[in-house]
């Protein structure tokens, strides 16, 4: 007999389901309960750099919106910190980096607010390019899927980012690029997600 | 400067214990899994690191089911139960600190949803969801009411077996999941197109807490326990450190 390794094993993942409001977001699922829900504030209101905004709908394989879906945000400041003990680095008073949105009922439709991060150092000193880190759920969907927004205008930074760089194939590259546009002088940035498709977007394993 | 050994990068995620994104038997997934393989990565700071909670983001109260959204005085319909255990990673080390938060149906399968249109009753005393950290050592733990099975559309016929929605943190964002928390003994477990994602029934059983007669309040509140394992971190010292040496 050999010897025993004693590692646990990850729980497996499960659909979040069609309610997945009801715990993450209870305003939206039509009613309220928690003093404060968490989630819809990402930057605070010390935070440096570009306020922005960052919209998009996600379409399933028949190109139809998908209206239940939740999505996270994970990003640095505008230095390039995350918010985190592990990471070398201040963040502003109130600069937590996370947030969460849902689409709209109706149009599947979502948006949120925040401040354009900086690059993140990467591996072995390699310098990535400013982007938002998105865990995607939602009915149908049996283990969250993680992707990242990278921003229309960093075409330099994005040409040198080593995780775009991983992805073999050229043309889907560009769907991880949100498109930058001016709304009364706001930034919006407009980053539409396909689950499946001609032009999926890319996926990772994080 | 020397700074202390930084845990490293976590664990790959085993891919064939997690369902697969298509499962014909669950109609939903079959338009919404992506069917270009996923590009895997290396840990960066981006994965690595994730958002942090603490006692202001929420309140001591809002773990307990039977009293957050009930009206002074009143309880919500049906079985008292607790949930309990603790959140570990694959390395059997605790995740303190962590948020856990749940949501679920009511004693009749009901959830408090503008989308839910099943006949079971709403609970006018019962909300439907809590939160909570873990404590130092990963502990958590929920009062609320053993949700009721419902119908879905799926087949024409199917039944959700007894579940609570389970959402974790863990320390980094790769450690982030989405689970389903099932009760020892149900027979509509095996029954479920959504449980039967996971191809392996030892991945399975995970996801069924335990009757806990220890944990129980006698006379009070029966008790389940759901332990939570999230993936594991490597220990030694992160060859590319985070801030690139
Ligand atoms: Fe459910």
């Amino acid at each position: 007999m050999r010897q025993k390794l004693e590692y646990l094993k990850e729980i497996p993942s499960q659909t979040a389901g069609p309610y997945v409001h009801i715990g993450l977001a209870p305003g939206a699922a039509g009613f309220e309960i928690y003093d404060q829900e968490l989630g819809w504030d990402i930057a605070g209101p010390n935070a440096r750099g570009e306020r922005i905004r960052v919209e998009g709908v996600v379409t399933d394989g028949t190109g139809s919106p998908v209206k239940d879906v939740l999505l996270e945000a994970w990003q640095a400041n505008a230095d390039g910190i995350y918010a985190h003990p592990e990471h070398t680095g201040e963040v502003e008073d109130g600069f937590r980096g996370w947030g969460r949105v849902i689409t709209d009922f109706e149009t599947g439709e979502w948006g949120f607010d925040t401040v354009k991060p900086g690059p993140v150092m990467g591996r072995g000193g390699q310098m990535m390019a400013p982007h938002i880190n998105l865990w995607i759920v939602a009915r149908g969907i049996n283990v969250g899927l993680n992707t990242r927004i990278y921003f229309e205008d960093e075409a330099a930074s994005n040409a040198a980012d080593p995780v775009l760089n991983v992805i073999e194939w050229e043309r889907r590259r560009a769907t991880l690029i949100a498109r930058r546009e001016l709304r009364d002088g706001l930034a919006v940035y407009r980053f539409d997600i396909r689950l499946q498709g001609e032009d999926e977007t890319v996926f990772f394993d994080i | 400067m020397t700074k202390p050994p930084q845990p490293g990068e976590f664990y790959q995620r085993d891919r064939r214990w997690h369902p697969p994104a298509l499962s014909q038997d669950y109609k939903t997934s079959v338009t919404r899994s992506p069917q270009f393989p996923l590009i895997s990565l290396e840990n960066t700071a981006s994965e690595i690191t994730g958002p942090v909670f603490g006692h202001n983001d929420i309140n001591a109260t809002d773990n307990d089911l039977l009293s957050n959204f009930a009206q002074p005085g009143q309880s919500p319909i049906g079985e008292r139960i607790i949930v309990h255990g603790r959140v570990l990673d694959e390395n059997a080390r605790p995740v303190p600190n962590t948020l856990v938060e749940i949501w679920q149906a009511n004693a009749s399968g009901r959830y408090r949803h503008k989308k839910d249109t099943y006949l079971g009753a709403l609970d006018p005393n019962f909300g439907g969801c809590g939160r909570t950290l873990t404590d130092e050592n990963g502990c958590y733990h929920f009062r609320t009411v053993k949700p009721g099975a419902y119908p879905w559309r799926n087949w024409v016929n199917d039944w959700r077996p007894a579940h609570i929605h389970v959402s974790v943190f863990g320390s980094g964002f790769a450690q982030r999941l989405i689970t389903q928390l099932y009760f020892e003994g149900d027979p509509l477990i095996a029954r479920c197109p959504i449980v039967n994602t996971i191809p392996d029934l030892e991945a399975v059983e995970m996801l069924v807490a335990r009757l806990d007669l220890n944990a129980t309040i006698p006379l009070d509140t029966i008790a389940y326990r759901f332990d939570i394992v999230l993936r594991g971190r490597r220990s030694t010292l992160f060859e590319n450190r985070l801030e690139g040496n």
